[in-house]
């Protein structure tokens, strides 16, 4: 028996246990039975004609949308003056500031949410989309702080110097050389903001009032085994369309890659 | 060296008592000094001496804490860097990675009224001009070292500066390359007549290029000469170490007389020079300096010209073209570097050999 063959088996049996329940979903989304259980029946296509007539459904997908979109983007615009702040400039308490700011990171998130309703209550605000979004921005902001500081760091400081040198203003150096130069970073960021709040459950769930986005949904369906199809088909749905929006990203990515002749250090595939 | 210090110039740069901290840290400590329209301009000294804070209060990326800096007579005390009649070369080259060459060199240009057509000659021009004509349509990422250098030289010198501002710009090319483009600079600068200034810790780098030197220690301006007074009289110790290599022999002076001055050193006796040898004020301990290729080693036949003195070999190092001895003059113990051309038919000398050293007074520096 050669040395790598212990560790290649453990590598396969890993990947199994890690993607064999996602490849269960779309197959027993096409399974022709209301059972989730093996031996499978036959191939339908009928829960996803179920779904697809589920206005609740297409609610909570546009409640989510909402949510996640100005979730990525607020805590992109935020992790941008974070960013740009922690790499280029110092200023007292630095590292607390940013400390603080990292901190929803480590946070459990049922804290985070008791505390944010208990807060949102006793000053009045009534539970909404809105509220959702106020604690997503507060749980993404750390990864897009993340994600963009490295992106400022790997900015050569005399690139703005040299902007400025030629003429330009502090706005037009930061649309003209800065933001095409860390836009690879932005977009992941919007990516993984929008990613994590689309699939968060918990905030979505204490501070949603009667505004039920999607996971809080999908949780509520599974009391009744008779959805539980259809949300299979949503789910294989959901992870196509995770695919191929990290596959585009990342095709972005390497392009810009490319085209500054960067290194690539890694990247989401 | 060119001939262009006999055309009477204006002053481009004034520094006036400029002083900058940074927190308690103390950078520039009274900087005073100018810098003339058309010269080449080096400033020098080791890492942390203040020479790039200098520049870059010139470029406007460093702010004074007191003092005055003025660019072609007028105070820039106000003027952001955007505005000022400088341009700059980053030691890094800051080439834009997403823009072409042609983008790069015509960056600067982009508010400029002229047509786009005026634009694109312009650009094609400051590339032939760097010897980089053909290259615009090329990614800038896909350049080389030498390349990269030319560019930034060709973006900086499309705007036509008053001023073009060098930060150590040859330090990340290797030495043939560096070699060859301290020549293309020269010949840049005497093309263009811009006030070129230079930083660099590299001295031989500033001798070569510049036609006035600004030697920093420590925040200060130490001394500000052609390189040929900073090479040969040196007016401090400090200066003459850093500035290629220079032998120290202790000295006693035993008479000052206007212009005259006796010193007894040791090794060569009782000398007199004149007082544009003596560097310093008196009080310390003087020592008188002189240059490797200053002295030279007798053989058989030959007889010195002005002094003579008796020395033994310590040390041989052959270089080729060169040999470097280690030699100490009877009555001394430290050893004195001599370099010796090595001519046909002459002999290396072996360790341990009597040999004559002749020298002269005139090559000699006093330091009080």
């Amino acid at each position: 028996m050669n040395k790598g063959t212990g560790l290649r088996v453990y590598a396969i049996g890993y990947l199994i246990f890690l993607y064999a329940p996602i490849i269960l979903l779309p197959m027993f989304a096409f399974n022709d039975s209301k059972v989730i259980a093996f031996p499978l029946t036959g191939f339908t296509t009928h829960w996803f004609s179920v779904m697809w007539e589920d206005e609740q459904l297409f609610k909570s997908l546009k409640n989510s949308l909402i949510i996640s979109g100005s979730t990525s983007i607020l805590a992109t615009t935020l992790g941008i003056f974070a960013a740009r702040a922690s790499t280029r400039y110092r200023f007292p308490y630095k590292g607390s500031l940013i400390g603080l700011i990292m901190l929803p990171l480590v946070l459990p998130e049922m804290i985070v949410a008791m505390s944010l309703l208990v807060v949102l209550l006793s000053i009045g605000i009534p539970l909404s989309i809105f509220t959702i979004i106020l604690g997503h921005v507060l749980i993404c902001t750390p990864f897009a702080v993340a994600i963009l500081s490295s992106a400022f760091q790997s900015l050569d400081k005399s690139l703005e110097e040299a902007a400025y040198d030629l003429g330009e203003t502090a706005v037009s150096t930061f649309r003209l050389i800065i933001l095409p130069l860390v836009m690879p970073g932005i977009v992941s960021s919007l990516l993984i903001c929008f990613t994590i709040s689309l699939d968060e459950f918990i905030i979505a769930y204490f501070l949603g009032g009667t505004d039920t986005p999607l996971s809080a949904y999908i949780y509520g369906q599974f009391r009744f085994p008779a959805k539980v199809p259809a949300m299979l088909a949503l789910g294989t749905i959901l992870v196509l369309v995770s695919i191929s929006l990290l596959a585009t990203a990342e095709y972005f990515r390497r392009r810009g890659l490319a085209r500054t002749g960067a290194k690539d250090t890694g990247g989401f595939l | 060296m060119n001939d262009k210090s006999t055309i009477p110039r204006s002053d481009m740069i004034e520094f006036r008592d400029v002083h900058k901290y940074y927190g308690d840290y103390h950078a520039l400590r009274g900087i005073t000094a100018t810098i003339r329209a058309g010269e080449f301009f080096s400033l020098l000294g080791p890492s942390g001496c203040g020479k790039t804070t200098l520049l870059r209060t010139i470029a406007g990326f460093e702010g004074i804490s007191s003092g005055a800096v003025l660019i072609d007579g007028k105070d820039m005390a106000k003027v952001p860097a955007n505005v000022r009649p400088t341009n700059m070369v980053f030691q890094s080259y800051a080439i834009f990675p997403h823009l072409t060459v042609e983008q790069n060199v015509g960056f600067g240009l982009r508010k400029d009224p002229m047509s786009a057509a005026a634009k694109a000659r312009a650009v094609a021009d400051a590339l032939e001009m760097v010897g980089l004509k053909g290259y615009g349509a090329r990614a800038a990422h896909a350049l080389s070292g030498g390349q990269r250098q030319r560019v930034a030289l060709a973006r900086a010198l499309i705007l036509k500066p008053k001023v073009l501002l060098l930060d150590e710009p040859l330090s990340a090319l290797d030495k043939k390359m560096r070699e060859q483009m301290q020549v293309e600079l020269i010949r840049l600068q005497r093309q263009v007549g811009i006030t070129f200034i230079l930083v660099t810790h590299d001295q031989e780098e500033a001798l070569v290029m510049s036609d006035r030197i600004a030697v920093m220690f420590e925040g200060e301006i130490a001394q500000l000469a052609d390189p040929e007074t900073l090479y040969r009289r040196p007016n401090s110790k400090k200066v003459a170490d850093f500035i290629g290599t220079m032998n120290f022999l202790p000295a006693q002076i035993l008479s000052e007389d206007g212009g005259k001055v006796e010193v007894e050193a040791q090794g060569f006796g009782r000398l007199t020079l004149d007082a544009g040898q003596c560097m310093g004020t008196p009080g310390g301990a003087p020592m008188v300096g002189f240059r490797p290729e200053t002295l030279t080693i007798l053989f058989d036949g030959q007889t010195a010209t002005d002094r003579e003195s008796m020395a033994t070999v310590a040390e041989v190092v052959y270089y080729g073209d060169m040999t470097y001895y280690d030699i100490t003059f009877d009555g001394t113990t430290a050893p004195m570097r001599i370099s010796m051309r090595n001519v046909f038919g002459r002999p290396v000398l072996d360790i341990g050999t009597r040999t004559r050293v002749a020298w002269s007074p005139g090559a000699l520096v006093l330091f009080r």
